[in-house]
């Protein structure tokens, strides 16, 4: 695993916004192969992470290096997937969902859609189990599936690397299985992912590490921690900010906590022994 | 006894009259191509202001016509339009990017600035504000030669990034996060979308005037929504409906001394609210499944519930004993 290519390599990344500085020094290397989810409470920098990786945000100090290139114009953007978090106001203009699949097979040098781009767009509607509607409005769509939508977006270009900010927040049970489903053919293909996730729900099969934010730094990077004591599993499923377990750091700064108990103390070994 | 039918052919071998339908005909067609994205990005009213700032370019073009003695004094507006409007839609999109004023209060002191030093440039150029009328409100019978040669190359430039961009465009306006991480040159296209949809505004400024000009982009794209469920159609049928209002409008001012401006706006504004009382006859009615629109999301709520009637019946525990 350590002599895979270094795929995302970001280093000391500062990221300011509206005069807060969200993100304060952080370290992050993701390897050909591996699934890396992004784990921390509201507010602690997930989102503002992945979006200052794939060029959305600007850093003010640092540098990210994706396949080895700087970010910029040089970089293969097609070997890139973005998945963002879903914006639930669709925008005034009809577009279908292959339309909008579509716009993921440009950038990168290309400006003007490839030929056998209806295919390809149907192929990835199809990984999402969205096929049959591909010319259907996606304002007739519902919220998972437009979520599906953004997902074909970012696979349309054959990625090597998926990002993707919190991808089953707010989506409905169907469409978290269909994704899990998804998600576990494309790793098993050799897909790399880095998964920005408030909990990791269906998806913890797959993911073989977990790098946890708090106020905007790296507190843990290693096996997937458990949830805190207050729930039953690591399958377990929740939506909001709970009230942080007793002796828990709880973050003074924003109020809300999350509920990962990384041990801090103990070091960052797998916790398999215990 | 003279009837539409007998003046048509009259109407159509007046060279003054051709040159009008022609230009009518290509501002049709392009303008709601460039108000389809203007739409998108909720920009509607984005017209309006570059209008207002090439009304001003009108006046400087004036000005300086007067200054240095050029024959006819007018002979400047419209090149001055033509820079005033880029640079005044480049300044929007500036502004826009850098999200310091919000879009609404940029677009306000173009309005005002614009109309206000129009008026007063051209005060200074020795016309009065009734000389741009004809910028405001247009006025197709003084088409020129030179007039049509220059709309007929703007509105191919204006075609060829609105059509040949369509899909990079089309990304760009849908979702620009996603523009920038799937490595598109998103600030490029974001001007190139503030440029064609100035040059749109100066060749559009003849046929219905600076106040105008933003309804023939954004009227046609709003009478396409109505009945269209993706974005290609949505450019194709405005487009339609651009050209028909354009050409049909002009016509009625060939027999009525009305501004064409006026004519064909109300006659896209009519468009408009007939498509959309009849609307319900041509959209596709959707089989009402009565679905529940609460969406499945397990939360991690225990909650004795018992299934509402159920408790009646079995009787147990849960009441007081």
């Amino acid at each position: 695993m350590s002599d895979a290519p270094e795929l995302v390599a970001a280093r000391d990344v500062h990221v300011t916004l509206g005069g807060s500085e969200i993100l304060r020094g952080i370290d992050l290397s993701v390897r050909a192969g591996e699934v890396v989810s992004l784990l921390g409470a509201n507010g602690s920098g997930k989102s503002t992470l992945v979006r200052a990786l794939v060029g959305i945000v600007p850093l003010s100090r640092g540098s990210v290096d994706l396949f080895g290139t700087p970010l910029g114009p040089r970089l293969p953007w097609q070997r890139l997937g973005y998945v963002p978090q879903r914006v639930s106001a669709p925008s005034g203009m009809p577009s279908t969902a292959a339309e909008v699949v579509a716009s993921g097979l440009l950038g990168g040098g290309r400006l003007r859609l490839p030929r056998g781009w209806r295919a390809r767009t149907t192929e990835a509607l199809d990984l999402v189990g969205l096929a049959d509607r591909a010319d259907d409005s996606i304002a007739e769509l519902s919220g998972g599936q437009q979520q599906r939508v953004l997902i074909a977006r970012a696979l349309v270009r054959r990625p090597d690397l998926l990002v993707l900010d919190e991808p089953v927040a707010g989506v409905d049970k169907p469409s978290q299985e269909a994704f899990a489903a998804t998600m576990t053919r494309l790793v098993d293909d050799g897909l790399t992912v880095l998964v920005v996730l408030h909990e990791l729900g269906a998806l913890a099969p797959l993911v073989e590490r977990a790098v946890v934010l708090r106020h905007g730094r790296v507190v843990h990077d290693g096996a997937p921690p458990r949830a805190s004591s207050t729930h039953a599993g690591a399958t377990h499923q929740h939506l909001h900010p709970h009230e942080p377990a007793d002796g828990d750091n709880p973050g003074p700064e924003t109020g809300l906590a999350d509920t990962l108990n990384p041990d801090l103390t103990a070091g960052h070994a797998p916790r398999t022994a215990s | 006894m003279t009837t539409v039918l007998s003046e048509l052919p009259l109407m159509l071998t007046d060279p003054l009259m051709q040159r009008a339908l022609l230009a009518a005909l290509l501002v049709g067609v392009s303008a709601p191509v460039v108000g389809t994205y203007l739409v998108q990005r909720k920009l509607s009213l984005l017209g309006d202001g570059i209008g207002h700032v090439a009304l001003t370019g009108v006046a400087l073009g004036w000005l300086v016509g007067a200054a240095t003695g050029v024959v006819p004094d007018d002979a400047l507006a419209i090149p001055g339009a033509v820079v005033a409007a880029v640079l005044g839609a480049v300044a929007i999109e500036v502004v826009r990017e850098r999200g310091r004023t919000s879009g609404d209060l940029a677009l306000a002191l173009l309005f005002y600035g614009g109309i206000a030093g129009g008026v007063l440039l051209i005060g200074l150029g020795g016309g009065s504000s009734g000389s741009l009328m004809q910028y405001l409100f247009g006025s197709i019978s003084t088409v020129t030669p030179a007039d049509l040669a220059l709309t007929v190359v703007l509105s191919v430039v204006i075609l060829l990034v609105g059509l040949g961009l369509r899909a990079a465009l089309f990304s760009v306006s849908h979702d620009e996060e996603f523009a920038r991480a799937s490595g598109l040159p998103v600030r490029t296209l974001n001007v190139a979308v503030a440029v064609v949809a100035a040059l749109t505004v100066t060749v559009s400024m003849r046929v219905v005037g600076l106040l105008l000009v933003s309804a023939l982009m954004i009227v046609p794209v709003a009478v396409a929504q109505l009945v269209t469920r993706s974005f290609r159609r949505t450019m194709l049928v405005a487009s339609v409906v651009g050209v028909a209002v354009c050409v049909l409008g002009l016509s009625f001012t060939y027999w009525n001394n009305v501004s064409p401006g006026a004519a064909i706006v109300v006659l896209a504004i009519a468009t408009y609210l007939v498509v959309a009382v009849l609307r319900p006859l041509w959209v596709r009615r959707r089989p009402r499944v009565a679905r529940d629109p609460h969406p499945d999301i397990p939360d991690d709520l225990e909650l004795d519930l018992v299934p509402s009637g159920a408790n009646r019946t079995t009787g147990g525990d849960s009441c007081s004993a």
